[in-house]
């Protein structure tokens, strides 16, 4: 029976650029904007890192392999992998070099995910192939397409009236964009009026602009080692990594009728195994903050009841009571989220750590909540029904 | 007079494009420039989706005239008769056969060069004296230039017409009469887009009226029928009103002349005298005899007599197609499906769509066909056909299993404003057939009333995406309301 790396691995330095549309800053110069940050709060020298994986979702925006980040940061004669797994491929990163960690096959690992999305020419994510076999079958739709298929599916289980679940994914983002000003890495911080959200032009029903995510450039790194190792550093009130969980379709979910569309089994998999490895019982009570992956209003909403924070059916209530606002039972997005912090994909899964690493260290200024122990960081790749899902927690130590 | 060893139809299937233009909409778009058009502006005309083109329209005439058979590997050969096939080298009979599962062991071909060619084609089977059921299918994706008569007055449709001996005959096949002259009423040189016509009067007075009733006569007269005797006529071909010129020359009422199509669908080619035989098959009575010409470059005759009215369900047949109808009233819709506009659709138009050949042969029957698979451990209905089973996962488990005729509805769904399609929003979802499969389509023929959860579907063989750089149509089957 594995035991897991609850505990086995610390978080001792991280950096993340501030998000958004880079338009004067190379993939290369963002790479080491974040590496530079990490370097200088965990107080090691380059040298120090014996591995290091790194996490680009997509060829067109940073390139293919781990050679960028290797020549953007000199890394020199030590292992540099690059994974890819859509939208979890921030996690993916993180995952790697602490399983590295945790083996004891390095000391200490270096995990950064980058993207420079605002290269590709495009509003929104470009158009990816999806292999010589779907191609000739599977519709290309666009990314909020895939998750607006969830508004459709959970408004026909909980026969919920269009123009409720309109309004409660709508409050989901004005919340985002609450917490987004009060964050200076922010890609967007300005709050917007209900009204606004509403009525925004349609871009996959009902998913209006306002309920879809920033596209961003940006990159997010941590550096982790040994519970022991960070001691020796000199490092005091450790930073550790609870669980990693990662799960992907098979297809059941769009092969066979057992999926109502009201959910995402990925995350419920993800969820239930992080949970087992890190020791939650009780989600809605045991975790300080939520960084989920809202990529769209309508997947942070149905996250809620995937991830146990909701009852089912009930998540679209608590968003309109506030339970996931900054003063709200769970607060969720503190940081912006992919909303308004912004959504280089590769950097994202990093990016939601780097939030919970301050919260837990007290170093999150503004929008710093009170005595956090425990956050729980989500990322959804593909869409609800062919995708995959990562869940970290991160907390203090022996927590 | 017919006996039941004679041949003749057994089947009839028509389709028409859902897409109906109100031609007073085309004229009123014209009318800054073109004001006489105005006097052509009655009724509509059926026009194609972007994802439509003469290949996609056979196939739904060929499902519409085999639905119910269970024997549609009987068939030995397909004949397919265009003026617009999409392919000069790639036989378009090939795709069409694939879409409707025949037997790999069969003749197959295309007849173009004419709108002659349907009534040919239709002609050349029934004189075939080589044992076994054929399959006919006229089909044309018509388009007129802007401006012009045709633009107003072309259709698009397709008819097929399943041909044999034996008791299930429904029409016995009289004969055939054929006159070839170069008489040259209109002409498009291959590769170019438009028809260009000649004057009408001469067309009609020195040609139709010249060479059809001639035709006509000589074949009833080698066949011993008194004019008297037909109950149905039709001409396909030549300007709109030739028929009744022609059936009043020969003596024929006007009420025994067949409806040309014109207030619903327009002049649609080769598919023309196929589908108005499709329309005396659907009313006439046993013993009726009837005749279908076709004008082009002189004249081809077919003489039928019914020997049983037809049986279809009302969901079949020329007139159920000619019922479902979504009307468009945006003539630049219309232009753009058609390509004579070329709307800035942005990045996402750009992505590279090339097929992968290989891919599609070794997947050709669940491309084309439409063929997933039934797990014998488990019994789940799939698609697509992985090595292993979606459900419980066994290894090369699963029986070939058609999913085309099987009864759907939406399971989830989103109308897509983001992603490029040639007809936005894009309409897709999880689509969930009653049988338990279940993937991801395309919806189209998405009408005001839009779609929901659990809202019945019927499949439809369509151009999936365009290779514009290599010109290479790649075709699935996408999801409509029924």
């Amino acid at each position: 029976m594995a035991s897991g790396i609850k505990d086995k691995v610390a978080i001792i330095g991280m950096g993340c650029t501030r998000f958004g549309e880079r338009w004067d800053t190379g993939a290369e110069q963002l790479l080491m904007e974040a590496f530079t940050e990490a370097l200088g709060d965990a107080g090691i020298e380059r040298k120090q890192i014996g591995a290091a994986w790194y996490g680009s979702a997509m060829e067109r925006s940073v390139g293919n392999s781990a050679i960028p980040l290797a020549t953007a940061l000199r890394l020199e004669g030590i292992p540099v992998s690059r994974v890819e797994n859509m939208c979890a491929t921030g996690t993916e990163a993180l995952r790697g070099a602490a399983y590295a960690v945790a083996a004891g096959a390095v000391d200490i690992a270096l995990a950064m995910g980058a993207e420079k999305l605002k290269d590709t020419g495009y509003g929104g994510l470009p158009t990816l192939g999806k292999g010589s076999f779907a191609d000739l079958w599977m519709p290309y739709g666009s990314a909020p397409a895939g998750f607006a298929q969830l508004a459709a599916g959970y408004r026909s289980k909980y026969k919920i009236p269009k123009q409720d679940l309109k309004k409660a994914i709508g409050r989901v983002s004005w919340k985002s964009h609450q917490n987004g000003v009060k964050n200076p890495k922010a890609h967007l911080r300005k709050a917007v009026e209900m009204d606004t959200i509403l009525n925004a032009p349609m871009i996959a029903e009902p998913l209006g602009v306002f309920d879809c995510c920033g596209v961003s450039d940006g990159a997010a790194c941590a550096i982790v080692t040994t519970p022991e190792i960070a001691r020796a550093l000199g490092k005091k009130s450790l930073v550790t990594i609870k669980a990693i969980a990662l799960s992907a379709s098979s297809g059941r979910e769009w092969g066979t009728s057992q999926w109502d569309g009201s959910y995402v089994q990925n995350t419920r998999n993800a969820a239930a195994a992080a949970y087992r490895e890190a020791g939650v019982t009780h989600p809605r009570e045991e975790l300080s903050a939520l960084e989920v992956h809202d990529c769209f209003s309508i997947t942070e909403l149905v996250t809620m009841e995937d991830l146990g924070v909701s009852d089912a059916g009930n998540a679209w209530k608590d968003v309109l009571d506030g339970v996931f606002d900054a003063d709200g039972v769970v607060p969720c997005q503190i940081d912006g989220g992919l909303k308004c912090f912004g959504h280089p994909i590769g950097a994202s899964g990093l990016r939601m750590v780097y939030e919970h690493y301050l919260q837990l260290q007290g170093r999150a200024g503004a929008r710093q909540l009170k005595d956090p122990q425990l956050g729980l960081s989500h990322n959804l790749g593909g869409v609800p029904y062919n995708g995959v899902c990562a869940v970290s927690i991160v907390g203090v130590e022996g927590r | 007079m017919t006996a039941s060893s004679d041949i003749g139809i057994k089947s009839f299937g028509a389709y028409i494009p859902r897409r109906r233009m109100p031609r007073a909409v085309i004229a009123a778009a014209h009318a800054w420039a073109l004001p006489a058009l105005k006097s052509l502006a009655k009724g509509e005309k059926s026009f194609c989706g972007w994802d439509e083109d003469a290949i996609t329209m056979a196939v739904e005439a060929g499902r519409d005239c085999l639905r119910g058979a269970n024997d549609s590997a009987a068939i030995v050969g397909l004949r397919f008769a265009s003026t617009t096939a999409p392919y000069a080298d790639l036989q378009n009979a090939a795709i069409v056969g694939a879409a409707l599962r025949l037997a790999e062991s069969r003749s197959s071909a295309d007849l173009s060069g004419s709108v002659r060619a349907g009534l040919s084609a239709l002609g050349q089977s029934l004189e075939e004296s080589a044992g076994g059921d054929q399959l006919v299918i006229a089909s044309d994706r018509r388009s007129g230039k802007p401006g012009s008569t045709q633009e107003l007055l072309y259709g698009s449709g397709a008819a097929a017409l399943r041909i044999g001996r034996g008791d299930d005959v429904i029409a016995t096949f009289l004969g055939r009469e054929s006159v070839v002259v170069p008489f040259i009423d209109h002409f498009r040189q291959s590769g170019e887009k438009f028809d260009y016509h000649w004057e009408e009067r001469w067309v009609r007075d020195e040609g139709i009226s010249k060479i059809v009733p001639r035709t006509v006569a000589s074949l009833l007269r080698r066949l011993g029928i008194d004019v008297a005797r037909v109950a149905h006529f039709a001409l396909a071909g030549g300007p709109a009103g030739s028929d009744k010129l022609v059936a009043k020359a020969l003596s024929i009422g006007p009420e025994r002349v067949l409806p040309d199509l014109q207030a619903q669908v327009g002049d649609t080619g080769a598919a023309h005298p196929l589908l108005q035989l499709t329309a005396a098959l659907e009313r006439a009575a046993a013993g009726d005899i009837v005749v279908v010409a076709s004008f082009s470059q002189g004249c081809e005759v077919l003489a039928f007599q019914v020997r049983q009215s037809a049986s279809n369900p009302p969901n079949r047949g020329l007139q159920a197609t000619l019922g479902r109808r979504i009307e468009e009233s945006a003539y630049l819709k219309m232009l753009s499906f058609e390509g004579e506009i070329d709307i800035e659709w942005g990045m996402r138009a750009e992505t590279d769509n090339k097929t992968a050949l290989t891919q599609l042969y070794r997947i050709a029957d669940q491309i084309l066909g439409f063929v997933g698979g039934k797990c014998q451990s488990c019994e789940a209905v799939q698609f697509p056909r992985f090595p292993a089973c979606v459900n419980c996962g066994a290894v090369d488990s699963q029986q070939p299993y058609p999913l085309a005729e099987e009864s759907a509805k939406v399971a989830t769904y989103t109308a897509d404003w983001l992603q490029y399609s040639p007809s936005p929003p894009l309409y897709m979802g999880l689509v969930q057939f009653d049988n338990g499969a279940r993937l991801l389509m395309e919806i189209v023929d998405v009408g005001q009333s839009g779609v929901e959860v659990d809202t019945p579907l019927t499949m439809n063989f369509r151009i999936k995406e365009r290779d514009r750089q290599r010109h290479y149509d790649r075709y699935f089957w996408k999801a409509a309301p029924i």
